[in-house]
């Protein structure tokens, strides 16, 4: 029998290790465009000890190992390029603490987001997270691991990464450290005041480390919520719009989409605000407040708040958002696959109509829109194309679009986000020489073997 | 072609510009009803047109049946007015075409036109709906909704196609001759709107209340009455039809329901307010809602009886919180019969 396997068995147990043909087809790719690659290993830790005695094995064997969480990054980040051990965190998926008055949780890094969500809701009614609209299976580290954001990432200080309040890591030479305040003292409150290293995990990709554990904020969660929807044609007022909802500091979330379909759809954008609040006068005043900064608009009648029938409030208010996913079918085969770029606010215009030259060039549908991040600090724009897995020309027309897609995010002054090999090699080819640099030192460093998630991060992979 | 038939001389001869002077968005004297009237009239620029939040009720003012709210949209859109902004007329104008699916269908009397509200057809069941056939979709719309986005030309184009429609792939087949029409709107296009500009009508229009009254009549060893206190929401489109509504009394009497004489019921009703958040009338359409609702409340309604279902998802909430029960006329005739 396999030696490796073997030694992966002793430390997980036999039912936790893999090297079955359809496992290794099952964790060769993901829902996405980007193209297969089997792992030798599949194997799911339970501990953080035993992610640790992996990683020793895999320095030892000097063979790859992809952090995995719910895998569903879409652009082929947990695809094991150069094969090895796909790390599925699936099993270290325990709720370990929440401290409700000092507003964190701190989790396994397998937790998965929606798993956290129905926990505060029934323990800690009054606590949410910020919840990306992504499925609910996807965890809490893979989500801050690459720089995630969801709905509250507007109201609630931006970046999921930037919600971390701690994390347990094990580095790729199997030494286990604790980053933030609970390095120093049992609380996970934050990571000032001391040098901050999550920085050094966060947005990698899982090249330097692997997440055993993460503190992130909690928020309070307002007994109401309620939107409205902010019908325009014309795009170039959408910044001027979003600029000034922003600044009402009324609303949770503030997100837009695109679509051509359905056909009453095509054409306008649609500003989604989502309002949260404790009392019925607290929300009218919240809602009044906001329809008050975009008078001058609705007066013009070149644009207005759209009354939206009860059932489809319930719809775009839902937390995480599940049309993207229904969208994924929009072409039967089940799959689409998004450029999610991170772009100045006032880009919007530029790139809407990319998207719309670009899906049209390639002759694709498409699905566009964004959320606002931070208090108006920046954008996340997302270019959606849908593709039928069956039909290969399909998937070669989304290839080109996203890379198309890539090419103007970046041309227009943002920066794809969680972006696939070949966009990160973009990104890598644009930036400061010295950063990228920089980049390798620090992970030659952390990693001498190079064995976490080789092929990411790399301007020759 | 389709032309309104609205005569200037019939308002010549009037001496109470009803139609003005008992609105209740807009403050009028004689002097100025009259004046502002004739600006109407002749094409001229005046506040009627931007002011009017389309309630429909100077139809069912006007003692002439002169059409003084038809003659607004008219004039509105010969103006380019918009009462609500272009990108939200737009797309509803859109939502709502036509998609051209219809096929010839065998139904059997009675014949229930469930206009466009496919999430509506769940209420066409039990002994009250015994044997009926329903119709619904974007095929069969009777469009008139937009007289409040000031398009006649809308409904001009589109009402003839849909009255085909259901004539030639429904009724006529089928040997039908009458058409239940579940909302006031589509009864209120078919005996006021269409009449108003000359598109004729093959079959015969029955509204649902009239249609519920005679069932229950049918039914009435069965029905075991609510004893209940109700608010009756009447809708903007029953302005066409007013001679309607004495229905709503006689089918609560039916059931055992008291209609609470409220200051906003009968000729007073207000607007449930959707159409006012369309038109970004935000204040307008909370004061209203509110003074609806308390008077409701005030004047001891348990429940709220709607019939058009836009009306109850507008207000259906506020009614909750004000802990009275909404509830569709179809629905409570259900329950009357224990269904
Ligand atoms: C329909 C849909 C909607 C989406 N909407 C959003 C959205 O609104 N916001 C958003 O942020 N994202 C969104 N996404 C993208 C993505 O699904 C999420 O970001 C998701 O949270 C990623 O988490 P995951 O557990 O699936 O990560 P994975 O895909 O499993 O992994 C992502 C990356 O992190 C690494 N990684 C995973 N776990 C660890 C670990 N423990 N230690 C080190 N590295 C690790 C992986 O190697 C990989 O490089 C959406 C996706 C879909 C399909
Ligand atoms: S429309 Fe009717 S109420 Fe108004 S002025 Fe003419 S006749 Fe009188
Ligand atoms: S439709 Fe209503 S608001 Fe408009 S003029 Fe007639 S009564 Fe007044």
């Amino acid at each position: 029998m396999d030696r490796i396997f073997e030694r992966l068995s002793d430390i997980v147990g036999s039912d936790y290790v893999s090297n079955a043909a359809e496992e290794r087809f099952i964790y060769s790719r993901d829902p996405g465009v980007q193209r297969p690659h089997e792992p030798d290993y599949v194997v799911l830790p339970n501990t953080t000890e035993e992610v640790q005695k992996i990683v020793l094995l895999a320095n030892e064997e000097k063979i790859p190992v992809v952090p995995l969480g719910g895998g569903l990054v879409l652009s082929g980040l947990s695809i094991p390029l150069k094969g090895g051990i796909v790390l599925d965190m699936k099993r270290m998926n325990r709720i370990i603490e929440v401290n409700e008055k000092s507003h964190y949780a701190v989790v396994e890094a397998g937790t998965a987001m929606g798993m956290l969500s129905a926990y505060l809701a029934k323990h800690y009614p009054t606590l949410k997270n910020s919840l990306p609209d992504a499925p609910p299976v996807a965890t809490v580290a893979g989500n801050v691991m690459i720089h995630g954001s969801g709905h509250l990432s507007q109201s609630e200080g931006g970046f999921h990464s930037e919600m971390v309040t701690g994390l347990e890591v094990v580095l790729p030479t199997g030494k286990v450290v604790k980053l933030g305040s609970c390095s120093t003292v049992p609380y996970w409150f934050s990571r000032a005041p001391l040098p901050d290293l999550a920085g050094l995990f966060l947005g990698w990709n899982g090249t330097t480390g692997i997440i055993t554990k993460v503190g992130i904020k909690l928020y309070p969660r307002p007994l109401l919520n309620d939107g409205l929807m902010f019908l325009t044609e014309d795009v170039d007022t959408v910044p001027d719009i979003m600029f000034r909802i922003v600044n009402t500091e009324m609303c949770e979330d503030l997100t837009f989409f695109i679509t051509p379909k359905p056909a009453m759809f095509e054409g306008f954008q649609m500003t989604i605000i989502s309002i949260t609040a404790n009392s019925d006068k607290e929300m009218r005043l919240k809602k009044e407040i906001i329809r008050d900064t975009l008078k001058d608009y609705y007066e013009s009648k070149e644009a207005g708040f759209v009354p939206i029938p009860k059932e489809m409030k319930a719809f775009l208010l839902e937390a995480p958002q599940k049309n993207l996913s229904a969208f994924a079918d929009v072409r039967k085969g089940g799959g689409f696959e998004y450029v999610g770029a991170i772009i100045p606010v006032e880009k919007i215009p530029d790139a809407y109509r990319a998207g719309l030259e670009i899906s049209a060039r390639n002759g694709i549908t498409y699905s566009l829109g964004g959320r606002m991040i931070g208090r108006g600090h920046s954008f996340m724009f997302y270019f959606a194309y849908p593709f039928n897995r069956a039909d290969e020309d399909d998937m070669n027309r989304v290839r080109q679009a996203l890379d198309d897609t890539n090419h103007a995010a970046l041309k227009m002054g943002g920066i794809p986000w969680k972006a696939e090999v070949s966009g990160q090699q973009l990104i890598l080819k644009q930036m400061w020489p010295a950063t990228y640099e920089f980049m390798q030192e620090i992970r030659g460093l952390l990693d001498p073997n190079g064995i976490m998630n080789p092929g990411n991060w790399e301007v020759n992979p | 072609m389709n032309d309104l038939k609205f005569s200037p001389d019939v308002c010549a001869k009037c001496d109470t510009y009803d139609c003005l002077m008992k609105c209740q968005y807009m403050d009028f004297d004689l002097e100025s009803a009259k004046e502002e009237r004739w600006k109407l009239i002749r094409g001229e620029d005046t506040r009627i047109l931007y002011d009017c939040v389309t309630c429909y009720a100077c139809e069912e003012y006007c003692p002439y049946n002169n059409h003084p709210f038809y003659l607004i949209v008219e004039r509105q859109e010969e103006k380019g007015i918009h009462p609500v902004p272009k990108p939200i007329e737009k797309s509803q104008i859109r939502a709502m075409a036509p998609r051209g699916e219809i096929t010839p269908m065998k139904v059997h009397a009675p014949v229930i036109n469930m206009c466009y509200f496919p999430m509506m057809l769940g209420t066409i069941r039990g002994k009250l709906f015994e044997g009926a056939s329903a119709i619904v979709g974007s095929d069969i719309f009777c469009n008139l909704m937009y007289l409040h986005f000031a398009r006649n030309s809308v409904i001009k184009e589109r009402l003839p196609r849909m009255i085909e429609n259901i004539q030639k792939n429904y009724l006529e087949p089928s040997g039908v001759k009458e058409l239940i029409c579940y909302h006031d709107e589509c009864y209120g296009t078919y005996t006021s709107w269409a009449p108003a500009f000359d598109i004729k009508v093959p079959f015969k229009p029955i509204h649902l209340f009239e249609y519920l009254y005679n069932r229950l009549l049918e039914l009435k060893t069965e029905i075991k009455p609510l004893n209940l206190k109700v608010a009756y929401q009447r809708p903007c489109s029953n302005r066409l039809s007013p001679e309607i509504d004495h229905f709503v009394d006689d089918i609560f009497s039916l059931i055992g329901v008291e209609r609470v004489e409220r200051k906003y019921d009968h000729e007073n009703a207000l607007c449930c307010g959707g159409v006012f958040e369309a038109q970004q009338k935000f204040d307008l359409m909370e004061q209203n809602q509110t003074r609806n609702v308390d008077d409701m409340k005030e004047h001891g309604a348990t429940h709220c009886v709607f019939n058009c279902p836009f009306c109850f998802w507008t207000l259906s909430d506020l009614v909750s919180q004000k802990g009275m029960t909404p509830i569709m006329m179809s629905d409570l005739c259900h329950q009357a019969l224990g269904e």
